[in-house]
């Protein structure tokens, strides 16, 4: 049901969410943010198992800026990776694991933009692109395809997800989109479908 | 808690669990690496001190579940209570928080008449579904917790951090029989006492995040002069995600329903936060839990505007419980209303909706016969 999109640009991290909070049928919240800021330029996207997400994705938050207290200086995306996964790893087989589904980007001053790949099961993969939730089994055939590196410029996201739009049979209504880039984390204007631009058209007129 | 404390059960809780189903302990008398060590109110103790203040807060480990291996679940003599209709929602007003007063068990109208909008403090108050007992039970500790948290901190905590600290509280029964789906009704007061309306965007959003980045150089400084009141970093910093995006979008916008929500950082104003015993904590302008739940929705996110007047919104809420115990069995007879200002909140009387079932019937049928002899 829920879906995270990232792709590494030549000198950017462009990364996507859906931003449903949905419990059994209902939608109880459309304009939930998955995505946690680590630091001024690392952003982590976080799904699964309710409770968890926001446990888990606030523990590594608050010990990577306890980090930064500490020492003075940040982490490193890939640094705040392994640490991540390390974390989830301990408690995969404890009795309590965390059932999370994570993407991490990052930009590094030296080594440029990175995207980590992890799963419930604490496999990490640095990766040029990727994908959670059923719609990237969608998603992921069209990067195959046109993916290059260094060849992302940004526009082909509303392309990326319209195809969600056509052949997904859950409606995810609206995403919010970020960029991280060598000055930091930006907001894009969130994707969202027809009617949720003409409700929002609507309520700022109001 | 009393009843902790009266059976002893912080100091031997492996005494709890059915003998049958535990493999046989070395020495019962030694505590079991595993499970750390109890408070009064089921938080760790620190290792170093035997120091109990403060929220129970501990960041080099993520609370683990000790009860989720303890407790082997033990067959219910009779169904559960879990049927209900409960909603809340902010609006200019305020926020008003309704829910029915039936407690089901099974088929069975276990009582008609339960109480399930709890107060916590004057501008607080709890809407509880999911199992009675367990709401009931977590409204009490959630209300102990704040009043140490006031009587420690000289302030109330704020709705989101009170949410915060209701979902850590829950989290080491992740996996067991509890179930509680509480919506935290409430109005924040301003740090300086005096509340400003959370229309008030630009500034609101800024200062939240300016002040969130404060409390953030404030932990590694020294401690706080004395009489200085400061706001709980910890609790705040949650915002930090969130302001941050907002703050950058809030140009856009001024209504408080817009996409990108800055009433959600505002730190004065009304709040509606739902926690529930799997973790989920959702901060958000309308909720309604329960099995009527999805006939509820129905009818608010029809009507539901911010501009309702006091009276609008009442006759909303009413409207929404109204049909959904209609249709649900597990809902029914009276509907609670209580309604939070920034002077606090207040309830409105119970109403029957059996009598409100009949008066409309008989409008209705009013109408038919006017329409009837009209057509005649």
């Amino acid at each position: 049901m829920e879906y995270l999109i990232g792709i590494q640009g030549p000198d950017f991290v462009l990364v996507a969410a859906d931003s449903v909070a949905a419990s059994s049928i209902i939608k109880m919240k459309d304009d939930h943010d998955k995505m946690f800021k680590l630091s001024d330029n690392i952003l982590l996207l976080c799904v699964g198992e309710a409770g968890d997400t926001v446990q888990f994705a606030e523990y590594i938050q608050k010990n990577v800026q306890l980090y930064k207290m500490r020492n003075g200086y940040e982490l490193s995306p890939t640094a705040a990776a392994n640490f991540t996964r390390k974390n989830l790893a301990d408690y995969l087989r404890s009795r309590t694991p965390y059932h999370v589904n994570l993407l991490l980007a990052g930009y590094d001053q030296a080594d440029g933009p990175a995207l980590f790949y992890m799963d419930h099961l604490s496999a990490l993969a640095k990766a040029p692109f990727a994908a959670h939730g059923y719609g990237a089994f969608l998603t992921l055939s069209i990067l195959d395809r046109y993916y290059k590196p260094g060849g992302w410029t940004g526009e082909q996201d509303a392309s990326l997800l319209s195809i969600l739009n056509k052949r997904f049979i859950l409606n995810l209504p609206s995403f919010n989109v970020r960029a991280i880039d060598k000055e930091g984390v930006h907001d894009l204007e969130k994707v969202c479908g027809r009617e949720r631009e003409r409700e929002g058209r609507e309520r700022e007129s109001r | 808690m009393a009843l902790e404390d009266f059976c002893s059960f912080r100091n031997n809780p492996h005494l709890w669990t059915p003998a049958s189903l535990l493999p046989p302990l070395q020495n019962p008398a030694s505590s079991t690496p595993g499970i750390p060590k109890h408070n009064h109110s089921g938080r760790r103790r620190s290792e170093l001190s035997n120091k109990d203040d403060g929220p129970p807060l501990h960041l080099s480990l993520p609370p683990a579940s000790a009860a989720r291996c303890l407790m082997p679940t033990v067959r219910r003599p009779f169904p559960l209570t879990h049927g209900t209709t409960t909603l809340g929602f902010v609006f200019q007003g305020g926020v008003i928080a309704a829910a029915d007063t039936r407690a089901s068990a099974g088929g069975l109208v276990a009582c008609p008449e339960v109480h399930k909008i709890i107060p916590v403090h004057s501008h607080l108050v709890v809407t509880s579904s999911g199992s009675g007992a367990d709401c009931v039970l977590w409204a009490r500790a959630l209300e102990r917790e704040i009043r140490l948290y006031r009587l420690r901190h000289g302030r109330v905590l704020s709705v989101r951090g009170t949410a915060k600290l209701l979902a850590f509280m829950l989290h080491p029964f992740k996996g067991t029989d509890v179930c509680v789906a509480l919506t935290l009704c409430g109005w924040d007061q301003g740090p300086n006492g005096g509340p400003r309306d959370g229309v008030d965007q630009g500034s609101a959003g800024s200062s939240g995040d300016a002040t969130a980045t404060e409390a953030l150089i404030r932990i590694e400084g020294t401690s706080p002069a004395p009489g200085h009141v400061t706001q709980s970093p910890v609790s705040e910093q949650s915002g930090l995600s969130s302001s941050s995006s907002s703050s950058s979008s809030s140009s856009s916008s001024s209504s408080p329903y817009s996409i990108s929500s800055t009433s959600s950082t505002a730190r004065e104003g009304p709040k509606v936060i739902y926690v529930c015993s799997d973790g989920a904590r959702l901060q958000g302008e309308l909720f309604s839990v329960g099995s009527g739940s999805p006939y509820a929705y129905g009818i608010l996110d029809g009507g539901l505007r911010w501009t309702l007047s006091r009276e609008e919104a009442f006759s909303l809420a009413r409207e929404a419980v109204f049909r959904a115990t209609h249709r649900d069995a597990y809902s029914g007879n009276n509907v609670d209303l209580v309604y939070i200002t920034e002077k606090g909140w207040s309830r409105r009387d119970r109403e029957d909706l059996k009598e409100e079932y009949y008066t409309r019937k008989e409008e209705i049928g009013k109408i038919v016969e006017e329409r009837c002899r009209k057509t005649d």
